[in-house]
């Protein structure tokens, strides 16, 4: 049992003199690693069962005409037989070029990219801006004020939707407020235009707060000699913020802008609870792809798996480009 | 430039000067600058605090339409809704199987990612760059892809309608994530605490269990916070999953009451408050190790 604390990738003793075979590698590599797959096995299996094997089979799906009509089911006490065919690509072509695809997944897509784009950088900037604040030296009742900041992410997030939702109805409280005070009250949740607008504002309610600590402890761990380094060069607030702040965060921020992309990207709770199947223009491709595999009769099983795979595709393809991006720029990300 | 400057100089002055008036100086802020940080301050609690305040506002209105008239709450304000949940509906039962669940998530969640954020933190294995990047695509994964073939397979397995079914899923959300957070923060940890308990005789799991894990306290309550608020408050695979009311947890529960009790929304912001509660004592309690908690997983690769 030769198993060691390694930090580094350290290089192995094997790769001296003549290769072994694979047998006696693989034993090797057994025992010197056993206790890391160990350690790691419970999440390996895990994820094999419940993620891989769906995801492989959700990707069989949407090669055939999979829907609630044709699938196998059990009616009473008669099992009836799935009948779906395999049909190849033809999900994916309907889909993405067939009749009216714009309407039901061009627009979707077109949306989901706004959506992602907009509420990333409301959380990033109001996120960073609000740690700016708190971060700063000698400012009374900080933690009054932090405790306060992350309220929304304290909160359930079906919570915090539902109590959206009552200041929003035609008659609530924040179509008062502006009536109030003379401005237009649109009608939040019936509106395509408003339905997307309170969707953006209400995740960026729930979504600041992570965003808020997460850069409060990255600009905590700025070393301070750096800025005083900087004051004596007589750098003003905003060149200290520039050459020093940023640089500081890079890594911080690379990371859960990364996580924010995907998270957002795969929102589902916000818009579903706060529309339910109301709102059409409203729904990114996540809940859009819910909708037809369980929000309409027959379901469509087929389809909602395809927009699935779609959906998963596109974020790697965002993840493999933003990791290349990172390093070229030399950023060490979370990765 | 900065040899220049080291001392007090008289070459300091010219950009002293420089300098404008009101930039912010560390340790003597202008009084402006304070009080716009705090007028700022002021007003982004206010807008965080405001939505859950107005829900337990509107949750001591006894009419169901009191939401649109809030004025008249003011007069007639009384907990009634929240007796009647407590008697009159399922909400003990529901938060019965929430605390199942979510407590069953967070002690297997913890752990599962704990072992593996250390495997991952202190050695380097053939296929680790790999388990890295499984770890962050599994949470990209879309429900819509999963929710299907996932039915099946629990259904095969006789799981649907129990508590285990959704503790799994919620695994597969809450684990990547932390584990790959705990990474982080053991990488904080000094390598030669690991090497002293070796020395002292401990096996590598003895070095784990009694050296590392009280170490990272800070990292296991923010791993076990963010395990416990994905399962409290999940909707699509708790609604997917448990069929039998008996089963709800509270998000779905929450959802019943719409078609239940059609328009009475007093008893569904009252509920709402109920539920918020003991999560958000929860969140209070580890709040102080949020800060270093998450940032270790972010700032260290």
């Amino acid at each position: 049992m030769t198993v060691a604390v390694e930090r580094p990738a350290a290089p192995s003793g094997d790769d001296r003199g003549r290769r072994p075979g694979l047998i006696t590698r693989l034993k090797s590599g057994y025992q010197k690693h056993w206790y890391a797959y160990a350690m790691i096995a419970p999440v390996v299996v895990v994820l094999a069962v419940i993620v891989l094997y769906p995801l492989v089979r959700g990707f069989y799906l949407t090669l055939t005409d999979a829907t609630s009509l044709n699938s196998a089911r059990t009616i009473g006490v008669n099992h009836i037989d799935a009948t779906y065919k395999f049909i190849g690509l033809d999900n994916y072509a309907d889909i993405l070029w067939g009749p009216t695809a714009y309407d039901r997944f061009w627009s979707h897509f077109i949306w989901t990219i706004v959506w992602t784009a907009a509420c990333v950088a409301l959380h990033y900037g109001l996120g960073l801006g609000l740690a700016l604040l708190l971060n700063q030296k000698g400012l009374r009742g900080r933690t009054a004020y932090r405790m306060m900041l992350i309220l929304p992410w304290a909160v359930p997030t079906f919570v915090t939707v539902f109590a959206w939702r009552f200041m929003l109805a035609d008659a609530g409280v924040v179509n008062t407020t502006l009536d109030a005070l003379g401005m237009p009250s649109p009608a939040w949740l019936e509106d395509p235009l408003f339905q997307q607008i309170a969707a953006i504002m209400v995740n960026t309610w729930c979504g600041v707060p992570f965003m808020m600590v997460s850069l409060l402890g990255g600009l905590q761990s700025i070393d301070s000699t750096l800025y005083e380094a900087a004051e004596m060069d007589g750098a003003n607030a905003w060149q200290q913020f520039r050459n020093v702040t940023l640089p500081g965060l890079r890594s911080v921020s690379s990371t859960v802008v990364l996580l924010g992309v995907i998270w957002t990207f795969n929102q589902f709770a916000i818009i579903f609870l706060l529309f339910g199947n109301t709102a059409p223009d409203a729904q990114i491709l996540v809940t859009w792809a819910y909708y037809l595999g369980f929000g309409q009769t027959p379901r469509d099983y087929a389809q909602s798996a395809t927009y699935g795979v779609l959906l998963l595709s596109l974020l790697i393809v965002f993840t493999s480009v933003y990791r290349r991006w990172l390093n070229r720029n030399d950023v060490q990300a979370a990765i | 430039m900065s040899t220049q400057t080291l001392s007090t100089s008289p070459a300091l002055d010219p950009v002293e000067t420089s300098v404008p008036r009101n930039a912010p100086r560390r340790g003597r802020r202008s009084r402006g600058v304070s009080v716009a940080t705090h007028a700022v301050l002021v007003v982004a609690s206010l807008v965080a605090l405001f939505p859950i305040g107005w829900l337990v506002f509107l949750s001591l209105g006894p009419g169901k339409d009191d939401y649109l008239h809030p004025s008249r709450i003011l007069d007639t304000a009384t907990l009634s809704n929240y007796s009647f949940v407590l008697e009159h509906t399922n909400f003990l039962k529901w938060l019965g199987n929430t605390l199942i669940v979510s407590l069953g998530t967070t002690v297997i969640g913890v752990l599962v990612a704990a072992t593996s954020g250390y495997a991952v933190s202190r050695m380097r294995f053939p296929g680790y760059k790999k388990f890295m990047w499984v770890l962050l695509i599994t949470q990209m994964f879309p429900i819509a892809v999963l929710m299907v073939p996932m039915y099946v397979i629990l259904s095969d397995l006789r799981l649907i309608d129990t508590y285990a079914a959704l503790i799994l899923v919620y695994l597969t959300t809450a684990v990547p994530y932390c584990a790959w957070l705990m990474k982080g923060y053991f990488d904080t940890i000094p390598v030669e605490i690991d090497e002293a308990g070796r020395v002292d005789g401990l096996s590598p799991f003895g070095t784990f269990f009694r050296l590392i894990l009280p170490l990272a306290r800070p990292g296991l309550a923010v791993a076990g916070f963010y395990t416990m608020i994905t399962a409290w408050s999940e909707v699509a695979f708790a609604t997917t999953f448990m069929l039998d009311d008996q089963k709800y947890t509270l998000a779905v529960g929450l959802q019943s009451f719409v078609s239940q009790h059609d328009a009475q929304r007093q008893y569904m912001a009252a509920t709402a408050v109920l539920i918020a509660i003991p999560i958000s004592a929860v969140f209070y309690l580890v709040q102080k190790n949020l800060v270093t908690g998450l940032t270790a997983g972010g700032t260290k690769g």
